[in-house]
């Protein structure tokens, strides 16, 4: 089917660039290849965890921050250790670059550099979020045929 | 005073004087001595002389004396000295007058000068040559000379003044040499002498302290030019050895990056491409790793180590690796290890197989498209009595024998070879001159034979001097830069061996080294060395026929089946085997007969057909099942295209081609095969493999992070792992207690309440008090489930892989770590290490 050929040239030209642009790495890739019949969701059901964990943090980070009467650095870089952890997972490569950056500002407890970093990484996060559901918007769409895995 | 006419009168005899004239006063001589005698009576006033001297006398009251003239009789020079005689005492200021009144006579002496001078210089002037001169200087203008010849000047000239008593006259005596004094010969030789010897002296003084100054000058040069020396060559090797990290880090993610592309989809070319960069820097890599090696050699920072290690199967490995480039250039190679050799030895086997591919390396290269490459292994022991030498290899070896029919010799190949006995001729372990006999050690002597182009005779001195080629024109041809056997020499001595060779141009070269190595127990090793064994005895009791026309070649491919367990018989033609498998189809022998391994040398397709049929017909005449197995029969090639290949598979001549260098891998797989014993799928990919590893396993997963535990679980299950997932590490331990039934357990770190270190301390401790309530036999074994031995595989799971966290986590019990997220290829050996494969 047509349609279905170029959706899913769609999808594999989305997802390549998704790759090019830095968003995506090869983890990404591999979290694809280990969705199989027996995990069919494995790649959503993997990324829904990540938002929500990724909110959660981003949440706590912003709390510590504003602290006035001094901020808990090392909260707050349990944190950004957890961020890095879930998004090297993941395989989204500019959060979790934002993540390294972000954690030798805490390291340095330099209010200011953690929150442009938290700035950063929320810019980061909400443009991934939107990305990848368009990409699950498409994966669906061109689910008339079979899932073709980027290699 | 006038000098008047002194000759007074000539003859001196009284006689002949006229008497005095009348005068007023007469001073005439009275008395004398006997030798003046002749002047007695002669009036001293007739002489003027006298007559002066006499008034002058009388005036003053003093001595006076005359000027110089004749005297008397004798007519020599002289004075005379009168003094005059008064009658009574006078006072000393009386003038003459009254001296005149008191005189009463005269006293007066005459000197004789010349012969008082004579006689008093007597024996000076006889003996020196002296020449006196007495001289009366009262005129010091005009001396009136006395005494003396004339005078010549010889300078020294000595001058005494005479006193005779007359303050008037003064007298002078003037010695001098006669004859000018000669040179003082002695003393200008003696001191000249001297001098010269003095000179000489210092001179030599003077040298000897500016060799010493040299000397230390030179010394001290030499030992600031020896430590730039020795600088400049620690900086040398330094710089190399930073140079080659340096070049090491880059190349490596050019490789890597080649394999990632080679993984990618690729056209034929590319792939070509791609491999062919891959392989020159994979060449890259191994020459830098050298160079490192050499400069690691030469500062002495090379240790070897101590693990068990399999010899055949390191071997085999070794020979499969350069059997692509042996095959393409047509050489046969072989590997073959004595039976005397245990199966397990206790050495560094990566530095052993180093030494190995060097020389095989090397024999490759410098072997063009014919002959072999032959490497054996004995016991040294089996050397030392020549004259039993069991083992059959080590027998043919012993002499070359000529087929002279064929024109071909009793090696691998049929091409000449040198003598392997002279490569280790000088070897002090084999002459039994090494001292050191340590029985607890087994001493491994092997050897690398080739047919290649050999080394020029010139040229064999340098051969383990390291960048040093047997000819400048070496690198250019073959290739290489000369530290191979330098290194190798080296790791040889490390290993408390020696390393030698023979070779002849246009023959070949043997190469052999030996090595000390500690005895080792089959259980010690490595899992990975342990591939084969719950596969081997599969074929234990098995027989085989080998038919092949060059009796090394049969024996290595015996010692293969061999490890199998599979007895073996060796037959050198088809005509023969033929005959053979007749004569046995009675007995028992032939029940056993699984396998016919043949040549190709000696593959004859007509032949084999014949064979076949044999075997055929003998089935049917003993009416056996149809179902009963015949041999199988393989052929065993060397090089061979593939197409050529399934094209004998497919006709059905053979059951299947094995490639040389036999490998036993590949062999148990033929076999398995071709018996119908395979029991699950031919290792394929890794990804199967890590699926076979991990198939039905129970794997708890232990991480706080939600993303982490879903990703780590979907990676494991589609291995096929059954996978629990744990948020906590209390959660862990609660799980982890035995009895339980996982079988791995992967742990993050850096879990919030109870890290990864801690959770694996406390698991540790509780199976540690477990095992040691069942080794005290105070609980029973059914209660934990039948296992005496609690020891659950911890993995960590990090995104931080420094040394100082992996040794942290050994500390505290871990196993082994792999990274987050999990990188398939790590995974497969983190995995092996703890789970059998094929199972």
């Amino acid at each position: 089917m047509d349609v279905v050929n170029q959706l899913q040239r769609q999808f594999i030209d989305y997802s390549a660039s998704l790759h090019r642009e830095g968003f995506l790495d090869d983890q990404f890739t591999q979290l694809q290849k280990l969705q199989d019949d027996n995990s069919p969701d494995f790649v959503v059901e993997v990324a829904s965890l990540f938002f929500e964990d990724c909110e959660k943090l981003i949440n706590n980070m912003a709390r510590a921050l504003e602290q006035q009467q001094g901020v808990d650095f090392r909260q707050v870089d349990a944190s950004v250790h957890q961020l890095k952890g879930s998004s090297s997972s993941i395989g989204a490569m500019r959060v979790k670059d934002v993540c390294v950056a972000f954690r030798s500002f805490c390291e340095a407890q330099n209010r200011e550099g953690c929150l442009r970093c938290l700035q950063q990484v929320t810019h980061e996060y909400s443009l991934l979020k939107n990305k990848l559901q368009t990409l699950f918007r498409q994966q669906i769409l061109a689910a008339g045929g079979s899932i073709p895995v980027v290699e | 005073m006038e000098t008047e006419d002194q000759t007074l009168v000539q003859d001196c005899l009284t006689e002949n004087l006229d008497p005095a004239p009348i005068k007023d006063e007469y001073a005439p001589v009275i008395f004398s001595q006997e030798t003046v005698s002749h002047i007695v009576s002669i009036d001293m006033m007739s002489g003027q002389q006298d007559l002066e001297n006499i008034l002058r006398a009388r005036a003053t009251g003093k001595g006076v004396l005359t000027s110089p003239f004749k005297l008397l009789k004798s007519n020599h020079l002289g004075v005379v000295l009168t003094f005059a005689v008064y009658n009574k005492d006078l006072p000393p200021d009386a003038i003459p007058e009254q001296r005149t009144e008191a005189t009463v006579g005269y006293l007066g002496a005459s000197y004789d000068v010349p012969s008082l001078v004579e006689k008093l210089l007597h024996q000076l002037a006889s003996k020196q040559t002296i020449v006196v001169n007495v001289y009366d200087t009262t005129n010091a203008s005009a001396p009136i000379s006395m005494y003396g010849t004339d005078i010549t000047d010889t300078g020294l000239l000595h001058v005494s003044s005479l006193d005779f008593g007359d303050p008037l006259r003064k007298h002078e005596m003037h010695c001098r040499f006669k004859q000018k004094p000669p040179l003082p010969w002695m003393a200008i030789n003696a001191s000249v002498g001297v001098l010269v010897i003095t000179l000489l002296v210092g001179h030599i003084f003077h040298a000897a302290i500016c060799r010493i100054a040299k000397v230390e000058n030179d010394c001290r040069e030499m030992m600031e030019l020896k430590a730039r020396a020795e600088a400049a060559d620690v900086a040398k090797s330094q710089f190399l050895a930073t140079v080659s990290h340096e070049i090491r880090t880059p190349m490596n993610g050019v490789l890597g990056m080649l394999k990632m592309l080679m993984d990618t989809d690729l056209d034929a070319i590319q792939r070509d491409y791609a491999e062919t960069a891959h392989a020159s820097g994979k060449d890259l890599i191994s020459l830098i790793n050298e160079v490192l090696d050499q400069a690691k050699i030469e500062s002495g920072r090379l240790e070897l180590e101590d693990v068990p290690f399999d010899l055949r199967n390191l071997l085999d490995s070794i020979l499969s690796l350069s059997s692509d480039k042996s095959n393409d250039k047509g050489i046969e190679s072989a590997v073959y290890v004595s039976d005397r050799v245990p199966e397990v030895v206790v050495g560094d086997p990566g530095r052993f197989r180093q030494i190995i591919t060097n020389l095989v390396g090397n024999s490759i290269k410098f072997t063009q498209d014919k002959g072999h490459i032959f490497v054996s292994v004995h016991l040294v022991d089996e050397m030392k009595g020549t004259s039993d030498v069991g083992d059959k290899v080590l027998q043919q070896g012993l002499n070359l024998v000529q087929d002279m029919s064929s024109k071909t010799y009793n090696t691998l190949s049929g091409f000449p070879v040198v003598d392997r006995w002279r490569s280790w001729e000088n070897f002090k372990m084999l002459n039994g001159k090494d001292a050191k006999d340590d029985p607890e050690k087994i001493r491994l002597l092997v050897t690398v034979e080739d047919t290649g182009v050999g080394i020029r005779l010139d040229a064999q001195d340098q051969i383990f001097t390291p960048f040093v080629q047997a000819d400048s024109s070496t690198s250019r041809h073959y290739g290489g830069t000369g530290i191979g056997l330098s290194i190798s020499k080296h790791l040889v001595e490390l290993m408390h061996g020696e390393i030698g060779f023979a070779s002849e141009p246009g023959v070949g070269s043997t190469f052999s080294f030996t090595g000390a190595f500690g005895k080792g127990e089959v259980s010690s090793l490595d899992s990975k060395w342990k591939q084969y064994d719950p596969v081997v005895s599969e074929f234990q009791g098995l027989g085989a026929l080998i038919i092949d026309n060059r009796s090394i070649r049969a024996e290595v491919t015996k010692y293969h089946l061999r490890r199998l367990g599979i007895s073996v018989d060796i037959t050198s033609s088809l005509e023969s085997a033929c005959t053979y498998v007749s004569s046995i189809f009675t007995t028992s022998a032939f029940a056993h007969l699984a396998m016919i391994l043949i040549d190709k040398d000696v593959w004859n397709q007509e032949t084999v057909l014949q064979l076949r049929s044999l075997l055929e017909q003998h089935r049917k005449n003993c009416k056996l099942n149809v179902s009963t197995n015949l041999p199988k029969i393989f052929l065993l090639g060397t090089s061979m295209s593939p197409v050529e290949r399934s094209k004998l598979k497919t006709s059905g001549f053979v059951d299947n081609v094995l490639m040389k260098p036999l490998r036993l891998s590949v062999l148990i797989a033929c076999f398995q095969e071709a018996l119908g014993r395979t029991k699950g799928k031919v290792r394929g990919k890794k990804m199967s493999t890590l699926g076979s590893l991990l198939r039905e396993k129970r794997i708890l997963v232990v991480d706080d992070n939600k993303v982490n535990r879903r990703v780590a679980e979907g990676a494991l299950k589609k291995y096929g792992a059954i996978v629990t997932c744990v948020e906590r590490g209390h959660d862990a331990l609660n799980k982890l207690k035995p009895p339980h039934t996982f079988d791995a357990c992967f742990m993050d770190l850096q879990m919030p309440e109870m890290d990864g270190f801690e959770a694996t301390r406390q698991i540790r401790s509780a199976e540690s008090e477990v095992n040691e309530k069942l080794a005290s036999g105070e609980v029973s074994i059914e209660m934990y489930g039948n296992v005496s031995h609690w020891h659950i595989p911890i993995l960590a799971m990090t995104a931080d892989v420094i040394q100082a966290t992996y040794e942290k986590c050994l500390k505290c019990g871990m196993d082994d770590y792999v990274s987050k997220p999990f990188e398939e290829e790590q995974l497969y050996l983190a995995v092996a290490r703890f789970f059998e494969s094929g199972l």
